[in-house]
């Protein structure tokens, strides 16, 4: 028998479940929407990249146009040389600041202002980088130099190491920290074989995604680093790299500085995906 | 309290608490506290939530001052010494008395080194000596025979009972005199709790023990003094049979019957 309280259950009960079916095929279109566009760039990506991609891609310099042949082996090494340097100085930076933010400078003016300009720093737009770079070294120096890539690298690199460690940081239980206090440990102590060592995975994480960002940053490398059409490892001269490489050969006519630029898509897309699980193995290992 | 509350006992005492108040900014969560923990004997602090008897606990080894609006007004005398206001690195006070918390808190690193850690702080052992103090602290802890072929796994690997153990091993190992224990078991199923309480009174040979607890029966089981807090006051201190036969206040009586609390 259906009582009067029975039917009103019954009712919400179906007007829940109507508003569960249009919140449900609302999110699904939204993400079916955003894959929709990556896996089309994914796809594009690999289908012109493997065609532009042979051994000549490693072994050959960036070629002059109209030319035959080529690859991008100056503009792999010299990606590879900046962004090992960027990553060499802004994750020690990176990691203290982060240090200083969750362990010392948490609840002092200092510790807030670091953090709020961090967060615009983190956001700012690498244009804005790479032409502070310029105006402070490119222009003293009259050249523009690998160096002064890898520090606009660096400067990006930063921010993004800072973030993460300190939310890594500030995600271990004060628990621990006590308890390692509470032994007598000193504080430098705690935090180096304790607090970071705990928060370690995460750490990693944030320099394998701070690398993975950096690897493909175009921006700063305009007004530093420029391009170099020949093997240099001169860090004081202009140097080649992938994503300035990309832009100019894409921009040119020639089809055959296209096909090495999609290569270089092709390239820099992989390395990122494989940063970014990476990451991901190593994170998921320790959670 | 207007009462005088019987504080001095016949048993030597290992830390004394003369006058202590404590302050979080400006509320007033101890208030003039006297009492003596007897050595080598457990003291256990009861009395409801937000009493103050972790917060007692915490002024011992003067943990509350990681916090900086955090104060102790008065003395807490370790063997006569003062250490409120000692000269000595506060480390050197947290070797001597050890603490063990409501969660275990295994350090990330295998079951050996989270012992050795405490240990290396303080001494600088050989490999063989080390291995022995860690077998002996396990052993004291009732927690080598599960952990002796699995030395080199993480501690975070272990049982919660076995974890909350593995502390207290690392807390033995560096040799303290006093051990505090702020809940220890209130995380831990029965089995577990029974096993730390056996331990509690295995350990009061050799350590002077202040326990924190939520469960009178645990205070009535393993300890030989008691005491009874109600915000922020000391109600009564005495001999565990006795606060829990014929307490003294009314107060008490209410609060270990259930009435209350």
């Amino acid at each position: 028998m259906t009582t009067a309280i029975d039917s009103r259950r019954l009712a919400m009960h179906h007007k829940r479940k109507r508003i569960n079916a249009i919140a449900l095929t609302l999110s699904l279109g939204a993400m079916s929407f955003g894959v929709f566009w990556l896996i089309w760039i994914l796809f594009e990506t690999i289908y012109q990249g493997i065609g532009g991609l042979s051994w000549a891609t490693f072994t050959q310099m960036t070629p002059p146009p109209q030319s035959e042949g080529g690859g991008l082996a100056n503009a792999l090494f010299g990606s590879f040389l900046m962004v090992t340097l960027a990553t060499l100085v802004g994750t020690p930076v990176g990691i203290l600041a982060g240090v200083y933010l969750a362990e010392y400078g948490q609840k002092t003016w200092l510790g807030s202002a670091v953090r709020f300009i961090n967060d615009i720093m983190l956001s700012a737009p690498s244009i804005v980088i790479g032409l502070f770079v310029y105006a402070l070294v490119v222009a003293k120096m009259h050249s523009f130099s690998g160096l002064a890539g890898s520090l606009s690298l660096a400067l990006l690199v930063i921010p993004v190491v800072i973030r993460t460690t300190e939310n890594m940081l500030n995600l271990v239980p004060n628990a621990l920290r006590e308890a390692a206090y509470a032994l007598g440990t000193p504080k430098w102590k705690v935090i180096l074989a304790i607090t970071l060592k705990a928060a370690r995975a995460g750490v990693i994480t944030g320099i394998l995604l701070a690398l993975a960002r950096v690897s493909g940053e175009t921006a700063p490398l305009l007004f530093t680093a420029l391009n170099n059409q020949f093997w240099s490892t001169d860090l004081t001269r202009p140097m080649a790299n992938l994503p300035k490489t990309i832009y100019d050969f894409a921009m040119n006519p020639d089809q055959h500085l296209q096909q090495i630029a999609w290569a270089g898509v092709f390239l820099i897309t992989v390395g990122v995906l494989l940063l970014n699980i990476l990451a991901r193995v190593l994170f998921k290992n320790k959670h | 309290m207007d009462a005088k509350i019987e504080t001095s006992l016949s048993e030597r005492a290992k830390l004394s608490v003369r006058n202590l108040n404590f302050f979080y900014g400006s509320f007033h969560a101890l208030k003039n506290i006297n009492l003596d923990i007897p050595e080598k004997k457990v003291t256990a602090f009861i009395g409801p939530s937000g009493c103050g008897k972790s917060t007692l606990l915490r002024t011992l080894n003067r943990m509350f001052e990681l916090y900086p609006e955090q104060r102790a007004e008065g003395e807490i005398l370790l063997d006569g010494e003062n250490i409120l206001e000692s000269k000595d690195d506060v480390s050197l006070i947290r070797a001597k008395v050890g603490m063990v918390f409501q969660k275990p808190t295994p350090f990330p690193m295998s079951i050996y080194d989270n012992i050795a850690f405490g240990v290396k702080l303080f001494e600088t052992l050989p490999r063989v000596e080390m291995d022995e103090r860690v077998e002996w602290a396990l052993k004291k802890a009732a927690l080598w025979t599960e952990v002796k072929d699995k030395l080199n796994q993480s501690g975070a690997g272990l049982s919660g009972g076995q974890q909350q153990r593995l502390c207290i091993a690392r807390g033995i190992a560096i040799k303290p005199e006093v051990l505090l224990l702020d809940e220890p078991c209130s995380a831990l199923d029965p089995i577990s709790t029974g096993k730390i309480e056996e331990l509690i009174h295995e350990l009061k040979s050799d350590y002077t023990v202040a326990i924190v607890t939520h469960n009178m029966q645990q205070a009535a089981r393993c300890s030989d003094y008691t005491a009874y807090m109600y915000l922020g006051d000391l109600i009564e201190f005495g001999p565990t049979a006795e606060l829990f036969m014929k307490p003294k206040r009314k107060d008490t009586e209410d609060y270990i019957t259930g009435r209350f609390g």
